[in-house]
């Protein structure tokens, strides 16, 4: 589809609503940053036990997406959950034991693992 | 105080701000409150947010139907309206919110303003944070003269390496007579330690992608080249998918938004040598020629690809322009310092407890960027210096941490922003050592067609080796001094011009510690093996033995319980020996 300058709106509306929690349907996403650095330091294995706890739970409002770094190298593999109507969390240092912790906690449970969350929030942008 | 960060402004809060005004002047309110715009409080996720001072009343997630209740409400009754504020999720959370963290704090996004948040490899994400809003405005509403007006008001400055102005730039190669023009991204990035450029194309190549577009249509160029390090795959592949899903939705090609504007784009590997990042060996390795640079002028924006007007710019250079059109050359220039806009992003690597890729306002200290972003340095021990713009670069000694880091101010104190490495060195760092290993590299890389690098360099690194090897000599320094000033005026290019940076800056601020080098045939910072001599005092050793069963080289004698000794032939001086022993009884010179 070739746009018109009048389609980058309708897109990014219609975008909004599968991105924007408080739009769309799904209740929790889940951002793994995948950069060459977060890559490097296992962050493809991240996005599996993700993926694999989505499929053991059998939950079906839960996106799991892929982003680029936060910058934070010596902190990888990082990824941010965030759910609806709540400021996204950002977990550090992850391994799979953790995510399988945090999709229980948190996702399901609704509690923020203080010992493996850096901070809640989102980064400044001017 | 009404949030109009990117994150906010995309969720509508400038609609927000109109809605404010005119309902404060219904209840002519308008000078006793004032709406001030303010930059992102790193809560974007529930923006738009609004602050209500001085009592601090924050809401969140406003919508413009929100306003008319709102004002009236808060503001004429005094009744602030709780359904709209912001909860803090857990009061006694130890989490800490992510802005007030060190790392975070200081940074402020533009180049990656959407790091983190969108999947780079899906347009519509873009497009959904503003993306392709600036290409749009500026083919339907502003003349291709407007456009480099636009980016000269901003002071943006090019990011690759020689700071210079990107408008000017642009206007030099769009005013170049020649009917066919071309644009370029440099995206070689061969500097060692830096990881910038990698960092912006996989988490936000559209916005690469749009700010190409808008300087094609502003120069007046229909083709143009990513040049990008064959050592990047990922960013390779995100670059392609990029160009990919901008063909489909006629972004790039012909007839682009329905305009009569048409812009080709295609993506060459790097050649993989340091040197081939330098514009006119860049150009060279696009013809298909081997990649050497040639003096110039001619500049690239006269005559550059096949002869052609061709205008280069750094990869974060391009990733400014869609925002300083989107949000206007004054507010760029609002960032920065006097001859410096905006903001730089900067691969810190080096001895420090966070390490990682930061993008902070022009005109921020060193300091800042060692204590509060690196979180100090590793093990707590005592900064010494900072290597900025890598091999061509030069150092930035402890005593100036205050320096505001702007373009002028790092080249008075003799390095170079360059392209934004940043290496931070300790206490146990040797200079000496560290001007060898940066000209060890450029020397490597020297493409040998200039005697004055070819030879010149080699016969410096030999003079540094020397020193570090004990064979110093008293000349050394006036030798090194005089070499480097030669190299610097006569080398064809960028590489051979900057090569000696790196040994003129050691020598400028750590002069003593060559001294120490070739005069007392000392490493202050003992690092220089081969001037390092272990030894045991016969006084404090007790004979516990201990360092004679973690030599690795067999180089301690003695029984237990009686006095050890090194046999200096056959120590390696891996430093065991002094770290394990409990007594104090092992020293080095
Ligand atoms: C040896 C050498 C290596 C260079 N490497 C790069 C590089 O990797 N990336 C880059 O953008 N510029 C590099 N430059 C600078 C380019 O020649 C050129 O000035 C720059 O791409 C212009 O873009 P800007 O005005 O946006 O900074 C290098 C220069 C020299 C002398
Ligand atoms: S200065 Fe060095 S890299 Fe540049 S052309 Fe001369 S020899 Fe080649
Ligand atoms: S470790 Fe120290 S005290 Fe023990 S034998 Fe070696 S030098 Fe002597
Ligand atoms: S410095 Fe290393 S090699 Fe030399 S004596 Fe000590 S432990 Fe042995
Ligand atoms: S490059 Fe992404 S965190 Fe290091
Ligand atoms: S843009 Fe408003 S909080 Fe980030």
């Amino acid at each position: 589809m070739k746009l018109k300058p009048s389609d980058l709106d309708k897109i990014a509306q219609k975008m909004r609503s599968v991105t924007n929690l408080r739009k769309g349907t799904s209740r929790i996403k889940i951002t793994v940053h995948m950069g060459t650095c977060g890559i490097a330091s296992g962050a493809r294995d991240i996005l599996s036990a993700f993926l694999s706890c989505v499929e053991e739970e059998g939950v079906s409002d839960v996106l799991i997406t892929t982003s680029g770094c936060a910058g934070l190298c010596s902190r990888e593999p990082m990824a941010t959950v965030e759910a609806r109507d709540k400021p996204p969390v950002k977990y550090v240092d992850l391994t799979k034991e953790k995510v399988k912790r945090i999709f229980k906690d948190y996702v399901m449970g609704g509690k923020i693992v203080e010992e493996y969350a850096l901070a809640i929030g989102s980064e400044r942008v001017l | 105080m009404l949030c109009a960060g990117t994150g906010c402004v995309s969720n509508r809060s400038l609609e927000i701000q109109t809605a404010l005004e005119s309902e404060l002047k219904k209840y002519d309110l308008q000078d006793e409150i004032q709406v001030v715009l303010t930059g992102c409080n790193g809560f974007c996720s529930n923006g738009p947010i609004l602050v209500v001072q001085p009592d601090g009343i924050f809401y969140q997630m406003l919508k413009v139907e929100d306003i008319p209740h709102l004002v009236e409400e808060h503001f004429l009754k005094g009744r602030p309206i709780e359904k709209l504020m912001y909860i803090p999720p857990d009061k006694k959370s130890p989490v800490p919110k992510l802005s007030d963290i060190g790392f975070f704090k200081k940074q402020q996004l533009v180049v990656l303003s959407n790091r983190g948040l969108i999947d780079p490899e899906n347009i519509d994400e873009y497009i959904a944070r503003d993306g392709y809003k600036s290409l749009a405005k500026v083919l339907t509403s502003m003349k291709p003269e407007e456009v480099i007006e636009e980016i000269k008001a901003s002071g943006l400055r090019g990011r690759g390496g020689a700071g210079f102005p990107t408008g000017k730039k642009w206007e030099i190669c769009r005013g170049a007579e020649g009917d066919e023009k071309y644009i370029i991204c440099n995206a070689d990035e061969g500097d060692p330690g830096a990881f910038m450029d990698r960092s912006v194309v996989e988490s936000d190549p559209h916005a690469v992608l749009e700010g190409m577009l808008i300087g094609a249509y502003a120069i007046g160029a229909e083709n143009g080249f990513i040049y990008i390090r064959d050592e990047y795959p990922l960013a390779l592949k995100r670059i392609k998918r990029a160009i990919e899903q901008a063909g489909e939705y006629g972004l790039l090609g012909e007839a682009i938004l329905g305009t009569d504007f048409n812009f080709g784009l295609s993506v060459n590997r790097g050649a993989g040598a340091f040197v081939c990042g330098e514009e006119t060996s860049l150009i060279s390795s696009l013809e298909g020629n081997n990649p050497a640079p040639r003096t110039k002028p001619p500049f690239p924006a006269l005559s550059g690809y096949m002869g052609k007007p061709t205008n280069i710019n750094n990869v974060e250079t391009w990733a400014n322009v869609p925002r300083i059109i989107n949000r206007g050359a004054g507010w760029f220039a609002g960032i920065g310092t006097e001859s410096s806009k905006g903001t730089k992003v900067f691969s810190i690597v080096g001895k420090l407890k966070n390490t990682g890729l930061v993008e902070v306002p022009m005109g921020i200290t060193l300091r800042e960027i060692v204590y509060d972003i690196g979180g100090s340095i590793l093990d707590d021990k005592k900064f010494k210096a900072a290597q900025m713009g890598g091999p061509s670069g030069g150092c930035i000694p402890a005593s100036l941490i205050d320096l505001p880091i702007d373009y002028e101010s790092l080249t008075s104190a003799g390095a170079i922003m360059g392209s934004g490495g940043l290496i931070v060195m300790d206490e146990d760092t040797c200079m000496v050592e560290i001007a060898r290993y940066f000209l060890s590299f450029t020397q490597d890389e020297s493409c040998g067609k200039c005697p004055p690098c070819r030879e010149g360099t080699k016969h410096m690194l030999d003079i540094l080796t020397g020193i570090t090897k004990g064979e110093g000599k008293e000349e050394d320094i006036e030798i090194l001094e005089g070499m480097a000033k030669l190299i610097k005026q006569t080398a064809i290019c960028g590489l051979g011009n900057t090569a000696p940076n790196p040994v003129l800056s050691t020598i400028r601020y750590f002069r003593d510690e060559y001294e120490a080098h070739i005069k007392d045939k000392r490493c202050p910072a003992r690092v220089c093996k081969a001037l390092i001599k272990f030894n045991i005092l016969p006084d404090k050793c007790n004979g516990c033995h201990i360092c004679f069963k973690n030599c690795p080289s067999d180089a301690i004698t003695g029984e237990a319980k009686q006095i050890h000794e090194i046999i200096q032939d056959k120590c390696i001086k891996c430093g065991m020996c002094f770290d394990v022993c409990k007594f104090d009884a092992v020293r080095y010179e």
